[in-house]
C-alpha cells in the first residue's frame, strides 16, 4: 500500500471515529426563551417513544368507590388521619397504599394482622406522617405540585424505601488528610458527576433553617457596610452550584430551562418554571424537616444514615429525570383522600409562612 | 506526494557540536554534555545540549519538583494510598485552599489548606526563579529580554488567582484548588458568584487577545510555511535582506487583505496579543469582588450588555417576610 493511500484511509478512519460520537438520531428543540439565548430544550425523538416503566402511573387498586357511608373513625379505631372518609373510601386508599409501597409484604408491612389498629409496628407510625406530608403537600405546596398533586407513588415507586434519597454524609476526621476529600472530588450521581461539593442537600435541604441558596449580589459594586455586604465565598458559591446540578440532573433540564444564562439572579430574566423550583425547594425542606426529620426516633437503626439520621427526599426522589414527575399525569384526583379540600392547619402540618405564601407577590 | 513542501525538516546534518559563545567571566560553570537525537531533529534541532543549569535552574527545578510532589502526595492521601483509586479518579482530585475560617492567614495546620499555601508558595518560588533564569540567559546571549517579559505576565495572572486577589479580599477561600476538574468548577463557579465573567470587559479583552493570538500564530505559521520552499524560515535573514520567500509573503496579504504585517512586525502583534491574554485576564480577576461584586448589574449600570425583554417573573421571596 502506498503511504499516501493510506494517509488517507487512515484520516476517513478518523474521521468517522469522531462522528462515532455524534447522535444522528432526529431531535426536536422548543424554544421558551429570547432568541439568543438558548433558552431551548432538545430533545432526542426515542426519548418521547420510550417512557421507563418507572414513570408509568399504576392503575388503582379497584374502581373508586361512590361517596357516602360511614366514616373511617366510626369503622374503625385508632384512624387519626383518614377518619372522615368513607369506609368504602378508606379501603379503596389503603389497598392503593399496600400497592405503591409495600406490593410484595402487603397489608401486614405496617399492620398487626392480629389488631389492625395497633401502632406497635413502627411503619406504621411513619405511614400516618406520611398520610399527613401528603395531604399538606396537595394542600399547601400547590405552588410546586400544582392541581397534579402528589401521592405515596410518586416517591415510593412499588419500594418501601424510595430508590431515591439521601442522608448526612459520614463525618470523617477533618485533621488528616488521610482519605480527606473535603466534602467533594468524588463522581456522584448527586453532584452530577461533577468535582463539586456533595454536601449540597445537606447544606441546602436539611429543614427550613437551611442555608440561603442564592449567592450573587443584587447590586453591582461590594457595599462598604458590613451589613450589607454579600460574604459568600466563591468556595461556598460551589455548594450552590453542585444544588443546581443536581435538580439539572434530576429533571433532565439544562440550566436555561429557568435562567437566562445571562444572569442566572435576574428574576425578570428567567422563566415562570424558575418560581416553581423556588417552592419546590422549600417544599423539600419542610418535608425532610417536619415529616421526615420528625420519624428519627420513630425509624430503626438499619433505615438511619451513617449519622443516625432518617432518609430523606431531594428533587430526584419524586422526578426521576423528567421535568414533571409520572410524566405530569395526576394521580391524586382518584385519590381524594389524600388532597382534603380545604386548607390544613394543625400545628403539623403548617408550614412556615415564609416558605409558602399563599399568594404571588 | 511532493517531497519539496517540507512539514519537518527532514535533513538532519552529523557534525561537531555547536558549543556556543564563550561564557562572561563571572558565570556559574556550564554543562559540557552533549547529544543527538534523529527524533528530535524531526520536530526541532536535533542537537541537545549543552545546558546552563545555573542555581536559579536548580533552584527552580527543585521548588517545581516539590509543589508536585505537595499536590500529587496529598490527592494521593485523599485516596488512602491507593495507586489504583489515585489513577482513577485523578481528575476529580484536588488540593483545596484552606476555607473561609481562616481568612487570609499564613497559619493554617496543613491538613485543612496549609499543605495548599506550602504548595502554591513553593510554585511561585519555581516559576519566578524560571523567570529570572530567562532574564539572565537572555543577557549573556546578548539578546532582548523578550521571553522573561511574556512569562511574567503569565506568573501575573497565576499570582492574581492565587495570591494577590486572595490578599485583597482578605481569604485564601477564593483561591483556586490544584486539581483537574476542581480548577474548572472554581472558575465556573467564580463566575455565577460574580454575576457572569463574561460581562467584565477585562474578561472580554482577554479572550479576543487570546483568540487573536490563535489567529495570528496560524496566519503566521502558514505564512512562513508557504514559503518554506523558497527559504522564507530564514526568518531574521529575510529580514535584514529580503528574499523571495518575505517578497512574495507580503505580496499574498497585500492580495488577499490589502495589508501585510512585515518580518519584523508580525512578532510584534504576536508578542503583544499572547502578552495582553494574561495581563488583561489578571486584571479582570483582581477587580471582581474588590472593586465590582456582580458584573451584569455592573454591564447594565453601564449600557455595555443588552437587557433582554422582561418575563415577567417576579422573585417569589418579595412577597414573603
Amino acid at each position: 500500500m502506498k503511504p499516501n493511500l493510506m494517509l488517507r484511509l487512515g484520516a476517513v478512519v478518523l474521521g468517522a471515529a469522531l462522528l462515532g460520537g455524534c447522535q444522528l438520531e432526529t431531535k426536536s428543540a422548543k424554544q421558551y426563551g429570547f432568541r439568543g439565548t438558548g433558552m431551548d430544550q432538545i430533545t432526542l425523538a426515542s426519548a418521547n417513544k420510550k417512557i421507563d416503566p418507572i414513570n408509568v402511573v399504576p392503575p388503582p387498586p379497584y374502581d373508586p368507590p361512590k361517596p357516602g357511608g360511614r366514616p373511617a373513625k366510626e369503622a374503625y379505631q385508632n384512624v387519626q388521619v383518614l377518619g372522615d372518609i368513607s369506609e368504602d373510601e378508606f379501603s379503596y386508599t389503603m389497598a392503593a397504599i399496600t400497592q405503591w409501597i409495600a406490593p410484595e409484604q402487603g397489608c401486614n408491612y405496617c399492620h398487626n394482622p392480629a389488631n389492625m389498629a395497633s401502632d406497635e409496628i413502627y411503619t406504621k407510625k411513619v405511614a400516618r406522617r406520611m398520610l399527613q406530608m401528603t395531604r399538606n403537600i396537595n394542600t399547601n405546596w400547590t405552588q410546586h405540585v400544582k392541581q397534579t398533586g402528589v401521592t405515596c407513588y410518586t416517591c415510593h415507586r412499588g419500594k418501601a424505601v424510595p430508590t431515591e434519597n439521601w442522608a448526612l454524609p459520614a463525618k470523617g476526621n477533618e485533621d488528616t488528610i488521610l482519605g480527606n476529600k473535603h466534602g467533594q472530588n468524588a463522581p456522584l450521581v448527586s453532584t452530577a458527576y461533577s468535582s463539586l461539593p456533595n454536601t449540597a442537600f445537606a447544606k441546602y435541604l436539611l429543614d427550613s433553617n437551611s442555608a440561603p441558596i442564592r449567592v450573587q449580589t443584587t447590586y453591582s459594586h461590594p457595599s462598604q457596610y458590613a451589613a450589607t455586604k454579600n460574604k459568600t465565598t466563591t468556595m461556598e458559591a460551589e455548594g450552590t452550584y453542585s444544588l443546581m446540578m443536581h435538580t439539572s440532573s434530576a429533571l433532565g433540564v439544562n440550566c436555561t430551562f429557568c435562567h437566562n444564562a445571562g444572569s442566572f439572579q435576574a428574576w425578570n430574566m428567567s422563566t415562570p418554571k424558575r418560581v416553581g423550583a423556588w417552592y419546590g425547594y422549600r417544599m423539600v425542606r419542610n418535608i425532610n424537616g417536619e415529616y421526615i426529620g420528625t420519624l428519627a426516633s420513630v425509624f430503626p437503626k438499619h433505615r438511619l444514615g451513617p449519622q443516625g439520621d432518617p432518609l430523606k427526599v431531594n428533587c430526584t426522589t419524586c422526578h426521576r429525570g423528567i421535568n414533571k414527575p409520572l410524566g405530569g399525569v395526576s394521580m391524586v384526583k382518584d385519590y381524594p383522600a389524600l388532597r382534603p379540600s380545604a386548607p390544613m392547619v394543625t400545628a403539623a402540618a403548617a408550614p412556615a409562612p415564609a416558605a409558602a405564601p399563599t399568594k404571588m407577590p | 506526494m511532493a517531497t519539496y513542501q517540507n512539514i519537518f525538516t527532514q535533513v538532519q546534518l552529523s557534525h561537531a557540536p555547536e558549543m556556543g559563545i564563550e561564557m562572561k567571566p563571572g558565570s556559574d560553570p556550564r554543562g559540557t554534555a552533549v547529544g543527538f537525537n534523529h527524533l528530535f531533529g524531526r520536530f526541532g534541532q536535533a542537537q541537545l545540549g549543552p545546558i546552563y543549569l545555573g542555581w536559579t535552574g536548580l533552584l527552580s527545578i527543585l521548588c517545581g519538583l516539590t509543589a508536585f510532589e505537595i499536590i500529587g502526595l496529598n490527592m494521593m492521601a485523599s485516596v488512602n494510598w491507593d495507586p489504583i483509586q489515585f489513577v482513577r479518579m485523578l481528575p476529580w482530585l484536588s488540593l483545596e485552599p484552606p476555607g473561609p475560617e481562616y481568612g487570609f492567614s499564613p497559619i493554617v495546620p496543613l491538613a485543612k489548606g496549609g499543605w495548599w499555601i506550602l504548595a502554591g508558595m513553593f510554585l511561585t518560588l519555581s516559576v519566578l526563579l524560571w523567570a529570572i533564569r530567562t532574564y539572565r540567559r537572555a543577557r549573556a546571549l546578548g539578546m532582548g529580554t523578550h521571553v522573561f517579559w511574556a512569562f511574567m505576565s503569565a506568573i501575573w495572572l497565576f499570582l492574581v488567582l492565587g495570591f494577590i486577589r486572595p490578599a485583597f479580599m482578605g481569604s485564601w477561600s477564593e483561591a483556586v484548588p490544584f486539581g483537574i476538574f476542581p480548577h474548572l468548577d472554581w472558575t465556573a463557579a467564580f463566575s455565577i458568584r460574580y454575576g457572569n465573567l463574561f460581562y467584565n470587559p477585562f474578561h472580554a479583552l482577554s479572550i479576543a487577545f487570546l483568540y487573536g493570538s490563535t489567529l495570528l500564530f496560524a496566519m503566521h505559521g502558514a505564512t512562513i510555511l508557504a514559503v518554506g520552499r523558497y527559504g522564507g524560515e530564514r526568518e531574521i535573514e529575510q529580514i535584514t535582506d529580503r528574499g523571495t520567500a518575505s517578497e512574495r509573503a507580503a505580496l499574498f496579504w497585500r492580495w488577499t487583505m490589502g495589508f501585510n504585517a512585515t518580518m519584523e512586525s508580525i512578532h510584534r502583534w504576536a508578542w503583544w496579543f499572547a502578552v495582553l491574554t494574561t495581563l488583561t485576564g489578571g486584571i479582570g480577576i483582581l477587580l471582581t469582588g474588590t472593586v465590582v461584586d456582580n458584573w451584569y448589574l455592573w454591564a447594565q449600570q453601564h449600557h455595555y450588555a443588552p437587557a433582554y425583554p422582561d418575563t415577567g417573573v417576579v422573585d417569589p421571596a418579595l412577597g414573603s417576610k
